[in-house]
């Protein structure tokens, strides 16, 4: 029994990551964060204090055994680790990097009381990436249970669906609008912060699960989720098309040449590889002055992109202060070593026209914050006679997105006020058989909030469609008999039968 | 046709109506079935290539096709009139995009399609006489070489008329003079439908608005997703902003801001003139290695998509 360890004993700093140098980074689309080697990993690991209670298992949304898999690595069991993670998380390469761990798991850890908190996400990521460089994906076999499953969307909600689905024995096919599979890790996450190579590996586990993916299928136009279950032979259908639909500024000059959504930007040059033009087809000019209103993820990313493609200047326009900043707490300090000006306090008034259809500049007011607003943060009111113009080319908005309205238009699910799909506690549907969850249920929110929609929706599923879930409680179980979260022994035993049990 | 051996996507039938429109038929049974008049695809040629929209011309059910029918304007619509022979396959065809249009409760109707829009017109005429409605047809053309579909048109509509710029053929003058003839033969038009070049939709309402003839036109803004993602495709009615891709692409002509849709129809207009001039560059270089040493054809194909530099 090795000694317990306590905040004195384990090592007091955090392991910080090696980065790529920011003045370097901005000219290239590589990865900026470089992961953890090896020995950062484990000094890392060492600083966890299993911790009883957990507080960190219940900060993760999804609800990852975090001792758990950081026993694992600090046993050198990585494969174990590996096995413990994909228990509830089948993406650890893309969580690890994307998650707000700062307002999850790390928010709430233990040793963060007195120190910084264990880096988990890190350890998350560390973990993920070596299951892609080891090619830890030999699935098991897994006997059809005649069920066939329709996925819409190929975002994080319906992969996390998709696979829980196939390991439960059904055929499952997803349907994506794009040419290629992923949603906003694709179009929107850009490569700096989240590898194509990741999202690729990602797909393949899936793949190999038996997942068929089915790109350029506009669900709702090209056959109704109606269609799906009465005519398509769907037993059960999930719908996770993601939120979508920027919402426009609504000042005067809104509509001018030089403003785009950040989406826009973001899927011309991360999907549509604009970076590449005129190599690639598709068009993106940047201008030498960008300014990016908002400051969520999508703002962040939409800044590190103008200047990796050339912008000289790059200002943050967010009519709340840096305490209020929705996005992840990495990226801002990322952004902020990258060159971004933030104009926290700042809200636009109008887009200034150059007379030719495109962009001279911006009109702003400054803003202080006043009483508490329904949302518990305080409303900034706009500060009198404080306007103020500065020159700019190009206005970039990330200000939030309404519901994808396609399958509303196109269906007779039940929406709420909003547009978006209205869900019981199951995540079931107005619609028998039909099921959705993440961005396009709750509005845009996180990718792990996402997976575990999907997830919850699938445990639904099964149980809508009588295939009995086996819990496999973690404990009691050796992890060389695990493989992408599923029992080997259980292959000849019980995940067949339950694949194949209905009901009555 | 053995519609088992065509592979997705691929290019069926092939006419060139002149030396810049042509006609695409291409394989997608299941867009064939859902497709309805007023739809669009979103087409890529190739993996490098742009996300374009494309209003669905025609379809047919039983051979499980639809039908494209294309101007080479951009660099993209040219390259496709080289690259897409029977036989080869886009990379993408997604949709049908878009509200289908409405043809219901419509007595007396015009049809007005003129440049890239007789084509994608005549499924509405089509979609108005089968519901029974009193149609007349206008279409307009810049001069008599470049008519096609006439016999088509004449078979769907109760009156045709095909105006040209040069009175070559037909009436000559603008779409508008053959509204303004309609409209005085007839009081009681319920509703004109037009679609071509903002210009001419823009005309078309404004020669309708003095009567208050509902007006539709058919939208179309540069387009990324198509599925009302990005926000690229908006277009203004009245202060209210719409995405034509979702929301439209049919709007009311009267409301519709066209000053607005053709400044933003301008947005990439320097960068698809040097998208242009890079491809002909590399089409006369083509040519020259072509004449120099009977290149093969794969030769060919690798250079036009870019897999071999041209320097
Ligand atoms: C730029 C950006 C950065 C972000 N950064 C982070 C981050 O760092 N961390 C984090 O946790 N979250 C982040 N988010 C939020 C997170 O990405 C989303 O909450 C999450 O992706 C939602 O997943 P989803 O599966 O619900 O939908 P999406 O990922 O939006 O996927 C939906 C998919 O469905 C497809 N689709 C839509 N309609 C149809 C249809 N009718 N038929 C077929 N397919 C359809 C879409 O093309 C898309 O591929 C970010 C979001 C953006 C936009
Ligand atoms: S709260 Fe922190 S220290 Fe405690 S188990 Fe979780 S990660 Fe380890
Ligand atoms: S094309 Fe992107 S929203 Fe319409």
């Amino acid at each position: 029994m090795p000694k317990k360890k306590t905040i004195r004993t384990i090592p007091q700093e955090r392991t910080p990551m090696r980065e790529q140098d920011p003045v370097q980074r901005v000219t290239n689309f590589a990865e900026v964060a470089c992961g953890y080697r090896l020995e950062e990993m484990q000094i890392e690991a060492e600083r966890c204090l299993m911790c009883p209670e957990q507080p960190c298992v219940d900060g993760c949304p999804v609800g990852i055994d975090i001792p758990g898999f950081i026993h694992r690595l600090t046993e050198k069991d990585y494969r174990g680790a590996y096995d413990v993670m994909t228990d509830t998380n089948l993406l650890p390469a893309i969580c690890g990097r994307v998650c707000p761990q700062e307002t999850q798991c790390e928010g709430v850890c233990t040793v963060g009381d007195t120190l910084e908190p264990v880096a988990i996400g890190r350890l998350e990521r560390w973990v993920g990436d070596k299951a892609i460089a080891e090619g830890w994906v030999n699935i098991p076999y897994i006997e059809p249970g005649g069920f066939r499953i329709g996925i819409v969307g190929s975002g994080p909600a319906g992969m996390a669906c998709a696979a829980d689905m196939a390991k439960a024995g059904c055929d499952v096919t997803v349907f994506e609008a794009f040419h290629q599979p992923g949603g906003v890790l694709r179009y929107g996450i850009p490569d700096f912060r989240l590898p194509n190579e990741v999202i690729d590996a990602e797909i393949d586990n899936l793949r190999r699960l038996g997942v068929k993916f089915e790109c350029n299928t506009l669900v709702g136009r090209l056959f109704t989720i109606e269609q799906m279950i009465e005519e398509m032979g769907y037993d059960a259908v999930f719908i996770g098309t993601g939120a979508g639909y920027p919402s426009m500024l609504g000042i005067p000059g809104d509509s001018l040449n030089g403003v785009l959504s950040a989406n826009e930007l973001l899927t011309r040059c991360n999907l549509m590889r604009a970076r590449e033009f005129p190599s690639f087809d598709t068009p993106l000019p940047i201008g030498q002055r960008v300014a990016v209103i908002g400051a969520g993820n999508t703002a962040m990313d939409a800044m590190r992109v103008s200047l990796r493609l050339g912008a000289e200047k790059v200002y943050c326009i967010y009519r709340r202060s840096r305490t209020e900043c929705p996005a992840r707490i990495e990226e801002v300090h990322h952004a902020e070593e990258e060159g971004v000006e933030f104009h926290w306090l700042t809200n636009p008034v109008a887009v200034l026209d150059d007379g030719k259809g495109g962009v001279r500049g911006m009109r702003c007011v400054r803003m202080e914050l006043g009483e508490p607003d329904d949302s518990g943060r305080r409303r900034p009111v706009p500060v009198a006679g404080s306007e103020h113009d500065f020159e700019c080319d190009l206005v970039v908005f990330a200000i939030g997105t309404n519901a994808n309205p396609i399958i509303g238009q196109t269906s007779k699910l039940k929406l709420n006020k909003r547009g978006y799909i209205e869900v019981d506690e199951n995540l079931a549907t107005s619609v028998a058989g039909v099921f959705a969850g993440g961005d396009i249920v709750t509005g845009a929110a996180t990718v792990i909030e996402a997976m575990g929609a999907g997830r919850k929706a699938a445990r639904s599923m099964k149980a809508w469609l009588g295939i009995r879930d086996i819990h496999l409680p973690y404990t009691a179980r050796e992890s060389s008999n695990r493989l992408f979260g599923i029992d080997l022994r259980e292959r000849n035993f019980a995940r067949v039968r339950a694949g194949a049990t209905v009901q009555p | 046709m053995n519609s088992g051996q065509l592979s997705r996507y691929e290019i069926v039938a092939r006419e060139d109506f002149s030396d810049v429109t042509y006609l695409l038929e291409c394989y997608h049974p299941l867009m064939a079935k859902a497709a309805r008049p007023g739809q669009f695809v979103i087409v890529m040629l190739n993996e490098h290539g742009e996300r374009i929209p494309l209003t669905i011309a025609d379809y047919d059910r039983e051979r499980g096709t639809i039908t494209l029918v294309i101007q080479a304007v951009g660099k993209t619509t040219r390259e496709m009139q080289q690259a897409c022979r029977v036989g080869t396959s886009l990379h993408a065809i997604v949709g049908p995009m878009g509200i289908p249009s409405h043809f219901d409760d419509v007595d007396k109707v015009v049809c007005v399609g003129g440049g890239l829009g007789v084509a994608p017109i005549f499924p509405h005429a089509r979609a108005f006489k089968e519901r029974g409605a009193y149609v007349i047809g206008i279409v307009g053309f810049r001069t008599r070489e470049l008519i096609f579909w006439e016999d088509k048109f004449r078979s769907w509509c109760d009156e045709f008329i095909i105006c040209t710029d040069d009175g070559s053929a037909g009436m000559r003058g603008m779409v508008t003079e053959g509204i303004r003839q309609a409209m005085e033969k007839h009081a009681d038009i319920d509703e004109v439908v037009a679609i071509g070049p903002p210009i001419m939709m823009k005309a078309c309402a404004e020669v309708t608005r003095p009567r208050g003839i509902k007006t539709i036109v058919s939208l179309n803004p540069l387009m990324v997703d198509g599925t009302g993602m990005c926000g690229g495709c908006r277009v203004k009615l009245g202060d209210q902003v719409r995405f034509a891709c979702v929301d439209g692409p049919d709007f009311d002509g009267h409301q519709v801001d066209f000053e607005d849709l053709m400044m933003r129809l301008k947005r990439f207009a320097e960068e698809e003139k040097m998208a242009m001039e890079r491809w002909s560059e590399n089409c006369r270089m083509r040519d020259e290695i072509h004449l120099a040493s009977d290149v093969e054809l794969s030769t060919l194909s690798a250079l036009k998509s870019g897999r071999i530099e041209t320097g």
